[in-house]
């Protein structure tokens, strides 16, 4: 196994992926547990736009895509807010709208279509040093974020309206959530592509929260799960030429399922230790 | 009554959603040791006056002051306890233990970075102790009944040991016997602990066996009084009628 990481652009990926993976499932936690799980995927095809927008005026697209995805982002809760939309509805405008914007710009260059497809698919072999930066620097803001705030964004996950009674700033917080939410999801495009990057939020921290008894150790567990699938997703893409992004997503789910299953032959047995079954 | 123990005072307050009216020229003054009731019809705007009080709501006209502070600028959050009609995430699936929910209550006191220490672990044994609920502690919030959960988040509320505990309709979906027990604590809040308790409710009939003042909206306020006075007020018996069968006597 050694020498398959001796590889730059190996090394380059485990690293990115690895905290990618983190952030993800951190954030993922917090998501799902606010009903707002979508935002991955909405936030995925505004992400397309802002791509789309960084090829047609030759900016780094990672970039372009990253500003266009916090400004949607900060959108998304100024509309829910000022037009009295649920969030799920804000979100599918502008999701539309990005991926609208990314169609028109695609058609009016119409020679960027393979540079665009990577982005679609992701190409987490194909990460460039730069990236690799992005990810880590991103990694430590959301794991300094949530270390400094984690009883208010806990207390805003659980309850937002006690929440301001307590003298937490929540829309302030929201922001902060929906940013760090909007980077995440342009770097986690880097793995596994427009097309999949929702299921990196959620698919690792829905695993977490099937065993978790408290809030950390929601956070521990999606974490170590997003942390292996991405490992084992670039050993078969190295061994066996696998796609690497669809991989990762399906090992992810193949660890939901084992949890899932966990989880329900656990409260099997509490119940018959209970005697409600026999 | 004096400067002191006023603790809000709502004046001339209006507010409307888009079009519709729901508070109008609103007056009311809360009192430390008051365990007031706001009741009246659907709509009336109980809930809307409770949220206007504590800065959930804007104050679009009219005067809210709130220990001598403006809601939107109000910063003595530990001197309040908010129990909402209801929590937006507290299902099976929510990874929080009852110790962990009752100590989110504690974060209004501290200054940044908000950090528990050991020593609020005693502060929540013994907020879970004055609910009865101190068993509990371990367990997953979403484990535990409808009623079970509003004892868990009232100790959340006082957690803090607030001067003013608010609740916006506590005993929704409660049964009876265990809406009996709640008010009971309630009670026991009021007048062991001096915890002033402000409370919007439907449930005029249990209610008025328990609380000494009662205010009535109906978009204004059409009645704030002592339990004798309301019990034999005509105009709050004219707007409840054919909505509540009303019992005044007290234990």
């Amino acid at each position: 196994m050694e020498a398959i990481f001796s590889y730059g652009f190996m090394q380059r990926a485990l690293i990115a992926g690895l905290a990618v993976a983190v952030t993800c499932a951190i954030l993922g936690v917090f998501l799902i547990l606010r009903k707002d799980a979508m935002i991955g995927h909405g936030l995925a095809h505004v992400t397309f736009g802002g791509v789309a927008l960084g090829l047609f005026l030759q900016v780094t697209p990672i970039l372009a895509a990253m500003a266009v995805s916090v400004l949607a982002a900060l959108g998304i809760l100024k509309l829910k807010e000022k037009a009295g939309l649920y969030e799920d509805t804000a979100l599918g405008i502008f999701a539309s709208v990005g991926m609208a914007t990314g169609i028109i710009l695609v058609s009016l260059a119409g020679s960027f279509n393979v540079n665009l497809l990577s982005f679609l698919f992701g190409n987490i072999l194909a990460i460039e040093l730069f990236e690799v930066w992005l990810s880590l620097g991103l990694t430590v803001a959301v794991l300094l974020t949530v270390s400094l705030f984690y009883h208010e964004l806990f207390y805003l996950t659980f309850d937002p309206e006690s929440a301001a009674t307590a003298g937490i700033k929540v829309k302030r917080l929201e922001a902060v959530l929906a940013v760090l939410s909007a980077v995440t999801v342009v770097l986690g495009m880097k793995v596994v592509g427009i097309l999949l990057v929702a299921a990196l939020v959620v698919i690792p921290s829905a695993a977490g929260l099937m065993l978790a008894g408290n809030f950390r150790q929601a956070m521990l567990i999606s974490a170590v799960v997003a942390i292996l699938s991405v490992f084992l997703g670039l050993l078969s893409a190295f061994y066996w030429d696998l796609p690497a992004s669809g991989s990762i997503v399906m090992l992810s789910f193949l660890f939901f399922l084992m949890l899932f299953a966990v989880r329900v032959l656990k409260r099997r047995v509490n119940r018959v230790k209970s005697g409600i079954l026999s | 009554m004096t400067t002191d123990s006023v603790q809000v005072r709502v004046e001339k307050v209006d507010f409307s959603y888009e079009a519709t009216h729901v508070l109008i020229e609103v007056d009311l003054t809360i009192t430390r040791g008051d365990f007031l009731a706001i009741i009246g019809p659907n709509g009336s705007g109980k809930s809307t006056l409770l949220k206007i009080i504590l800065g959930l709501l804007p104050v679009q006209q009219g005067n809210v002051i709130l220990f001598g502070q403006e809601p939107a600028h109000f910063s003595q959050w530990s001197k309040i306890g908010y129990v909402p009609q209801t929590i937006a995430h507290s299902g099976v699936l929510f990874p929080a233990s009852v110790e962990e929910v009752v100590a989110m209550g504690l974060l209004s006191k501290k200054k940044f970075p908000k950090i528990l220490r050991h020593r609020d672990k005693e502060s929540v044994e013994k907020a879970l102790e004055r609910v009865n609920m101190n068993d509990f502690r371990r367990r997953r919030i979403g484990e535990l009944s409808g009623g079970q959960q509003q004892r868990i988040f009232i100790a959340r509320a006082i957690v803090n040991e607030p001067e003013i505990l608010f609740l916006d309709e506590p005993t929704a979906g409660v049964d009876a016997e265990t809406q009996q027990r709640f008010y009971e604590m309630l009670d026991m809040l009021n007048k062991d602990h001096d915890i002033t308790i402000v409370m919007v409710t439907h449930d005029v009939g249990i209610v008025t066996k328990h609380v000494n003042k009662v205010a009535c909206l109906n978009q204004r306020l059409v009645f704030h009084g002592t339990h004798d006075e309301f019990c034999s007020s005509s105009v709050v018996q004219d707007i409840l009628k054919g909505e509540h069968h009303l019992v005044c006597h007290r234990h």
